[in-house]
């Protein structure tokens, strides 16, 4: 095996093996424990940055190995999969230190941190699947990592959350399976390939037209795309760390890259457009976006006004691919690395509120701004991304969608992004309001963490998010320099259209 | 008709009634019973087919003999666990309540 | 080096006598170490038949056919061979534990119930077979007797009598084979059937096969199997669930394929509708069963009806022999699994219900993984053996645009997560209060490993999928 076969493994294996080990690790290993994540969140790092140096200069990093006759588990490190590895690692590193924090004290500790390591496992796996075979088999490895994380807490209500997830994803992965094998069937077992390996003529329209319509409400589960978002809001029962890392990086980025891939390097996005399955696309994109920022009015949980937030901001990647050009191409795939920088910014910090006060509703948050400065402002950077707020990272994915949706003569898009920004505005700046600017109550709802000198709340739970939120004015602000979140993914359209054109 | 071919078919006879015994009786010495009558009749078809050409053929007739040693094993199984089931529940028919497995 | 296919049959014959003779301690001793050879005597079997890329033949006592008995071992045969051996391994260590020396009619039993499966696999004579059929249905029986209680006895009974009309029925059928073309020879017999063979032979193969389904378990003749598997101690319900059933599948298997090739074409939706209707109606026990074994128990009906679907499929490109192949293998391990945790399970909390496993994930997280691996081979997630059998099979049927197959098989996989996730759901549930205080049993680490063991062996099949398809191949 040559160190080209080996380092998409290593990625792999740098989060799997430590959570192997986590398994076996008795209760009250503390500090093995957290030595071991954060060694291979370390690792990951290290491993990812020679990837990225390496496919910056061109070249390929593949790995196979024979499973069934013609079928291959294959794994390739080209520059798509890692924009999503490198959000991966670097979100995991923030989440560990979070969770280590958040869960200090917590039961099954060893479980959870086992489970979590299996969860980026899963999400490495899916990023560097070079099939359709390999993406299906770690995503449903992400399906069955999430669900001992989601029902974590063991109480009936967490066990409700937890089924319906289990309902979706589960139905999800065996409509997806269909499609797979389907396709399979058709037009042979093939690797993702720049502009797609399917061709008019491998089969009649309406049979890819229908298998289009399985992979896309396969993997939608996941990116929850109405109406299969029902499961997203029922698994906010689970605990911050999950939720930050449910919908920031796993499982939601998982369905929104699985439709990258699918569109992009299964169909090729000009027979996509040629099948007349672009504009559907974009249609349920854009009554998602709408949609779930119009849920997230009503929402007085804010963990919940949250995930009905995410369900919104993921389809603007939907949109971003299902826009018929290159620029919304850059828009849909530096949202996917912007939108999981400022979700979990936010995640982190309602965690934080619910930790330290025992704040779980907007209703509660009056004054929390000057209890916790520090935790509202990194809130407020990533409330203000989200809207899109100039200098933020929000502002450079909108930016770059609107053109895209000009450029494809799609104008009604630009109207959707308009509204999503408005009702965005109105479901986070009262949020905004009450915690900077309406008094504090005489008592917080439930006070655990008491202040000592400056520190608002435990330095594990605070760093996380406070690095998160200058990542995100960082990308906004360093937008165009190389390196660039956005650079990045200029280099990856560039590649994808190259071939089609 | 030949003898062979009407010892054949008394076979599939005795078969079938005795088939029809171990699925239909409830008592369970009547249902070995019924079992052994089955044996019986395939052991006759064997028997009664192999006669060729007027020449009998051993390999019937050992296959009749392992057969027929198989078939004491099976009944003399059969005979313990009755026995076994009578001392306990006094009675020689399978209690009922399994039903409930397929059908509650 | 010595042939390895009498050895295959005597050493299980001989230590079950000796573990007879030197009671349950030093048996189980025997046992684990003649298991423990004949497991490296069916891999060394199966690396002489995938070099060799035939059958390979041995007349016992130097008599061949016709007069003799021949056996014989293709690369199905080194398949099961190795399976049984594979999976009774660490299933008589999780016995030893289990019975703790208490069940000295365990060992002579499995003993001569692996003889007997083994001999099944080697046998190439139709009416070799029917003997060896009859000694694995004894010796079943005799397990599932064994508790002693009189649910088990009249399980057993039951059992009894499916196995015995069943094999009854394969008895008359081979009479009737004889009758016709005077061999029972399977080489011998496979020339001479023919589509216009005599009505006599039609109905012999009816009755075989028949025969083969009862015991077979496929829907409707089900019945006997969730009392008798879902009775018996966790160990006997595991050899039973995952090997028993396998080896009369195998037999129907190697029948349809070999000498009734030419008859059993106009039949082949039959056996798939019966297996479709074993997977829904199955699962739908399964979902509804409220003692964990008879939900395990259920399961295993469904199961058995993947196998049965391949067989409208079987054609030149083989998908759907290797689908059947691999299946066949992943249930085999993960269902002795499946009853491996369970048994854990029930000895822990003291009863044998789903809605008492509440809380066992904090507890005994090895059981609880060992039971969630083995139900993914079940659901046929990836990267599981079980995963790749239904890939294959969908595949076969959507090859020969078989919709409805496809529908059966992606629905049996998510009422398999049903159930299966209606037992992790209640693990991961808080116990109450009260239930929290009630005593339990400290749960046995061999008991807990072997199960993991055997479950996580039933997920990384997944990854040896190339040489158990190599091996199929091998002269099959």
């Amino acid at each position: 095996m040559t160190a080209n076969e080996a380092l998409p493994l290593a990625v792999i294996a740098s989060s799997l093996l430590p959570g192997l080990a986590i398994f076996a690790l008795p209760e009250r290993s503390v500090a093995l424990r957290s030595a071991l994540n954060l060694f291979g969140a370390l690792a990951k790092l290290a491993l990812v940055a020679t990837l990225l140096a390496g496919v910056a200069a061109g070249e390929d990093y593949a790995f196979r190995y024979a499973v069934l006759p013609g079928i291959d588990l294959a794994f390739k490190a080209d520059a798509l999969a890692l924009l999503f590895v490198t959000l991966s690692a670097v979100l995991w590193l923030f989440t560990t230190l979070y969770a280590i924090g958040y869960l200090e004290n917590a039961p099954h500790r060893s479980r959870f941190f086992g489970f979590f390591s299996l969860c980026v496992t899963a999400t490495m796996g899916i990023a560097m699947a070079a099939n359709l075979f390999t993406f299906f088999i770690f995503y449903e490895l992400l399906t069955l990592a999430t669900f001992p994380l989601v029902v974590h807490r063991g109480t009936p209500q967490a066990m409700r959350g937890g089924t319906i997830y289990l309902a979706y994803t589960l139905l999800g992965g065996t409509l997806l399976l269909a499609g797979i094998v389907w396709l399979n069937a058709l037009a042979g077992h093939a690797e993702f390939a720049h502009g797609g390996y399917l061709a008019a003529g491998d089969a009649p329209n309406w049979q890819m037209q229908v298998i289009f319509l399985l992979l896309i409400a396969g993997v939608g589960v996941k990116a929850a795309i109405v109406p299969l978002h029902g499961w997203l809001p029922q698994a906010m029962v689970a605990p911050a760390p999950v939720s930050a890392l449910l919908h920031a990086v796993a499982v939601v980025k998982a369905g929104a890259f699985g439709i990258v891939r699918i569109v992009y390097e299964v169909y090729g996005i000009e027979f996509a457009q040629s099948l007349d399955l672009l504009a559907p696309l974009a249609v349920f994109a854009a009554v998602t976006i709408v949609w779930g920022s119009f849920r997230a009015l009503f929402q007085d949980d804010l963990k919940k006004r949250l995930a009905f937030s995410t369900v919104s901001q993921v389809s603007y990647i939907v949109l971003g691919v299902a826009l018929f050009g290159p620029l919304g191409t850059v828009g849909g795939l530096v949202h996917l690395v912007h939108q999981g920088i400022m979700k979990i910014t936010l995640f982190f910090c309602a965690g934080n509120f619910a930790e330290t006060l025992g704040i779980h509703k907007v209703s509660e948050m009056d004054g929390a701004g000057r209890r916790m400065p520090l935790t509202t402002l990194a809130f407020s950077i990533g409330a203000l991304g989200m809207m899109g707020a100039p200098v933020t990272a929000g502002a450079v994915s909108k930016a770059w969608l609107a053109d895209g949706a000009e450029a494809a003569g799609m104008d009604w898009a630009i109207w959707v992004l308009w509204t999503s920004s408005l009702l965005n505005a109105a479901y986070f700046l009262p949020i905004l309001w009450r915690a900077w600017l309406r008094p504090a109550p005489a008592a917080w709802p439930e006070e655990r963490i008491v202040a000592r000198g400056r520190r608002e709340t435990a330095w594990l739970l605070l760093l996380p998010p406070l690095v998160t939120a200058i990542m995100t004015l960082a990308a906004g602000m360093f937008a165009e320099s190389p390196g660039s979140p956005l650079e990045w993914a200029k280099l990856i359209a560039a590649r994808e259209y190259r071939v089609a054109h | 008709m030949t003898s062979g071919l009407i010892f054949a078919c008394a076979g599939v006879v005795l078969f079938a009634m005795g088939t029809a015994g171990v699925v239909l009786l409830d008592h369970l010495l009547r249902r070995i019973l019924a079992f052994n009558l089955m044996g019986s009749g395939a052991f006759l078809v064997l028997i009664g087919l192999a006669q060729r050409d007027g020449m009998p053929d051993p390999v019937p007739q050992a296959m009749v003999l392992t057969g027929i040693v198989v078939a004491v094993a099976a009944t003399a199984l059969a005979l313990a666990l009755a026995r076994r089931l009578f001392a306990l529940t006094g009675g020689y028919g399978l209690p009922q309540s399994e039903a409930k497995d397929g059908n509650d | 080096m010595t042939d390895p296919l009498p050895w295959l049959i005597l050493l299980p014959l001989l230590w079950a006598t000796g573990a007879f003779l030197l009671g349950p301690a030093r048996g189980a001793r025997l046992a684990l170490a003649g298991t423990a050879v004949q497991l490296w005597l069916a891999f060394a079997l199966a690396a002489k038949v995938s070099s060799a890329g035939t059958a390979l033949h041995h007349p016992v006592g130097g008599w061949g056919a016709p007069l003799g008995i021949d056996l014989a071992a293709d690369g199905l045969a080194a398949l099961l061979l190795i399976l049984t051996q594979f999976v009774a391994l660490p299933l008589f260590l999780y016995a030893r534990a289990y019975f703790a020396g208490k069940s000295p009619a365990f060992w002579p039993l499995a003993g001569f119930l692996l003889a007997g499966m083994n001999a099944l696999f080697l046998s190439a004579d139709l009416f070799n077979l029917y003997v060896t059929l009859e000694l694995v249905g004894l010796a079943a029986v005799g397990l599932v007797a064994m508790g002693g209680g009189a649910q088990q006895l009249a399980a057993a009974l039951r059992y009894l009598f499916a196995t015995l009309v069943g094999s009854g029925l394969y008895l008359l059928g081979v009479a009737l084979i004889y009758g016709v073309f005077g061999t029972v020879s399977i080489t011998a017999l496979t020339p001479l059937v023919t589509a216009d063979a005599p009505p006599a032979v039609w109905f012999a193969a009816g009755l075989m096969l028949a025969g083969l389904m009862a015991k077979t378990a496929l829907f409707p003749f089900h019945y006997w199997l969730p009392p008798a598997h879902g009775g018996a101690p966790a160990p006997v319900s595991a050899l039973l669930s995952a090997l028993v059933v396998k080896a009369s599948f195998y037999l129907i298997l190697r029948l349809w394929l070999h000498p009734f090739a030419p008859l059993t074409q106009v039949a082949a939706w039959l056996p798939a509708l019966l297996g479709g209707a074993a997977i829904l109606w199955g699962s739908w026990q399964a979902i509804r069963a409220e003692r964990l074994k008879e939900l395990v128990a259920w399961s295993t009906v469904a199961q058995l009806g993947y196998l049965f679907l391949i067989f409208p499929l079987l054609g030149a490109d083989r998908l759907a022999l290797h689908a059947g192949g691999m299946q066949v293998v992943a249930h085999g391990l993960a269902k002795a699994a499946m009853f491996a945790a369970v048994g854990v399970l029930i000895q822990v909390t003291g009863r044998d219900a789903v809605a008492d496993v509440a809380g066992v994930a904090a507890r005994l997280p090895v059981t609880l993984f060992a039971f969630g691996l083995a139900g993914i081979t079940l659901m046929g997630l990836p990267p599981s053996g079980g995963f790749l059998a239904k890939w294959m099979l969908i595949d076969a049927a959507l090859l020969r645009g078989r919709w409805d197959m496809v529908v059966v098989i992606l629905a049996g996989g998510l009422l398999a997560a049903v159930y299966v996730f209606r037992v992790l759901r209640q693990a991961f549930l808080l116990p109450s209060s009260g239930e929290r205080r009630r005593v339990e049993r400290r749960p046995v680490a061999t008991l807990e490993w072997t199960a993991f063991a055997l479950a996580a062996a039933s997920v990384l099949v997944g990854l040896r999928g190339m040489e158990i398809l190599r091996l199929l191949e091998a002269g099959t």
